[in-house]
């Protein structure tokens, strides 16, 4: 059985846990003592060993992405915190804002101290006021605090943090979305390359990173990379924020290495919410392929997703038990990537209108045979064939689901019994 | 309205938090909803003439987002969540009952100009579905009888709370708060089960 392992959960259940206080109690705010001490190049070097891969979705190893910083290059550098939380499923960036604000300003810190940013934006989806309040209390209180702005700790590094608010656009959780639309333009993703390391906000070197991504940061300042790649496999290290929702007894957040399985969380989650076992869940956010109850003891790693035809993904698994409608499910997936389109390439603006059509006639029972080839062949036109991933994760739902569940979307077609 | 000199002035302080005074377009919009209601014409002028854009350039942008409404928004602004875990979980019931009760759909206001309603997408509370807003705050764990007691209470202007935060205020207040002025609720209670049910298990385990 693997252990749960809380971090920055560690203190959710003391009521200042989001107050300076509340953090300093636990010993925050001295890993970025010691970051200083490492200096820049020190702090890359630590998160590089350390393994820590990128939180919101891709997995991207975080020290690589800060060492592409181009340095000495006489540009404003800038660190932007993806806080934009919206892929369905997904559901820990938010409480950890509300419940731990200050690991992600610490994070905010060092991360911008390694990239040499003197100016750090925290990009919060706007239809959550509260975790917006939270983390600027946070700021300002580390702003009283002297733990920001100029001449930090005595140190010459000067930072200033913006906290500020999307106006609900799931686009925008899309890196170079988010960085146009922090420019105050529509949140449309632009072609890469350049990447944000080279040419982000205002053309300048940028690194953009999960909420959660940089919250680790401090942990593993202050333990050391090799406290923190003692948690996980080696291709997968560290402690992660499991979100585990639907058909369970106690959906809730699980800290645990990566590496735990579904069925270790769905115990934890005190089992499933009846007698009814699970049909399918997703392991990471709708955006990637699901998976059945054969996989329930494979690895929540990033490999081991991938040789099973997934993704972790946000690591934020929804399970469904029997009485779950597999269609259903998928018709408001792909209402969802429709809806959240920013229009700007036509396979997934037009891709993701007709496969709502073609889903809904489905559920109607008006559907054709032909249909199914149908929908599989729009995902695979609008997969790889537009700019951002939105594209690429509207794809994804049909072609497993029709995988392990074709007979359910045959038993709606005409004529079926 | 309201495009006073103090208005001008609160942007014009959103606007000096960026380097570049076109950042702070988002949160000008939310405070043009806050005093508003919605983005009115008056409000895009002013925003265009305050960060040097034209008004057809502020328009595109505010059209972009669904949060940025174009037509008056109620004193109260209620979303269903209706993304596929909410909805098997009970969102389309609670969506049909306070439709059908209220005899509005989809992002449309009661007569009384009291609630807007609207369908809303992934709220990132997967682990409380089905999950409603009101004003933007959360309201966790719902049902139908719990939702038909949000809007009578809303309704009745008897105070509500959010499961996971402050008192609901009105959306004009909620959008002032997202733009990024304080409001005195921050230290309102986040906590609830669900964000313990980890740490729970894992002091349990003697981890």
């Amino acid at each position: 059985m693997t252990k749960l392992v809380p971090n920055l959960s560690a203190h959710w259940d003391e009521a200042d846990s989001h107050t300076l206080t509340g953090y300093q109690r636990h010993g925050g705010y001295t890993a970025m003592k010691k970051a200083f001490e490492l200096g820049e190049d020190g702090v890359i070097a630590e998160v590089k060993e350390s393994g820590l891969r990128g939180r919101g979705g891709a997995g991207f190893p975080t020290g690589m992405k800060w060492g592409f910083v181009p340095q000495g290059d006489g540009k404003p550098h800038y660190l932007v915190v993806n806080a934009d939380e919206s892929e369905p499923g997904a559901c820990k960036d938010i409480p950890l804002m509300m419940l731990n604000p200050h690991s992600l300003i610490e994070g905010v810190i060092i991360a911008a101290y390694a990239i040499r940013a003197n100016y750090a934006f925290i990009y919060i989806r706007g239809e959550t006021p509260h975790p917006i309040r939270r983390v600027r209390q946070a700021v300002a209180a580390a702003y009283e605090a002297k733990l920001l702005g100029k001449n930090i700790l005595g140190t010459g590094f000067d930072l200033e943090v913006v906290v500020h608010s999307g106006a609900g656009a799931y686009i925008c959780g899309e890196e170079t979305a988010l960085l146009d639309s922090l420019e105050g333009r529509r949140g449309q993703p632009r072609l890469k390359p350049p990447f944000p390391a080279v040419a982000g906000l205002y053309a300048s070197p940028t690194v953009v990173n999960n909420v959660e991504t940089v919250a680790s940061v401090p942990a593993i300042i202050k333990n050391g990379a090799a406290w923190y790649k003692s948690f996980g496999t080696e291709k997968s290290p560290g402690i992660k924020l499991f979100a585990v929702s639907g058909d369970v007894l106690r959906p809730g957040i699980f800290e645990a290495p990566l590496g735990i399985t579904m069925r270790e969380l769905i115990n934890y989650a005190g089992g499933m919410v009846s007698d009814r076992p699970v049909k399918f869940f997703v392991p990471g956010g709708s955006s990637v392929p699901l998976l059945t109850p054969e996989h329930l003891d494979v690895p929540l790693t990033y490999e081991d997703m991938a040789a099973h035809g997934t993704m972790l993904g946000t690591g934020t698994p929804m399970v469904f038990d029997t009485s779950r409608s597999v269609t259903k499910a998928v018709v408001r997936w792909i209402e969802f990537y429709k809806h959240e389109s920013c229009g700007k390439c036509t396979p997934c603006r037009e891709g993701t209108y007709f496969m709502v059509d073609i889903l809904k006639r489905l559920e109607k029972g008006k559907g054709e045979l032909a249909d199914l080839d149908l929908l599989v062949d729009i995902s695979a036109q609008i997969s790889g064939r537009s700019f951002c991933a939105l594209g690429d994760a509207a794809a994804t739902p049909i072609p497993a689901a029709l995988k392990y569940f074709r007979e359910e979307f045959e038993s709606k077609l005409v004529g079926a019994k | 309205m309201a495009i006073t000199e103090q208005f001008k002035n609160e942007l014009r302080e959103l606007i000096a938090r960026y380097p570049e005074p076109r950042s702070a377009l988002l949160p000008m919009l939310h405070l043009v909803q806050s005093v508003e209601g919605y983005i009115t014409q008056a409000g895009i002028e002013v925003c265009a003439a305050e960060v040097g854009l034209t008004t057809a350039e502020v328009s595109a942008v505010a059209s972009f987002y669904t949060m940025f409404k174009r037509y008056p928004v109620g004193k109260h602004h209620l979303g269903v969540c209706v993304n596929s875990m909410c909805a098997l979980k009970g969102g389309d019931a609670i969506w049909n009952r306070i439709s059908s009760d209220l005899g509005i759909g989809h992002d449309e206001t009661t007569a009384d100009g009291q609630i807007t309603l609207e369908r809303i997408e992934c709220q990132a509370a997967c682990t409380h579905a089905p999950v409603m807003t009101a004003n933007w705050e959360f309201m966790d764990d719902m049902d139908e009888t719990k939702a038909v007691k949000l809007v009578s209470d809303l309704q009745a202007g008897v105070e509500v709370r959010s499961t996971r935060g402050p008192k609901i205020r009105t959306f004009k207040e909620v959008s002032r708060t997202i733009a990024g002025f304080d409001d005195g609720e921050v230290d309102e209670p986040a906590i609830d089960d669900a964000m313990l049910v980890g740490l729970r298990a894992a002091k349990k385990e003697g981890n």
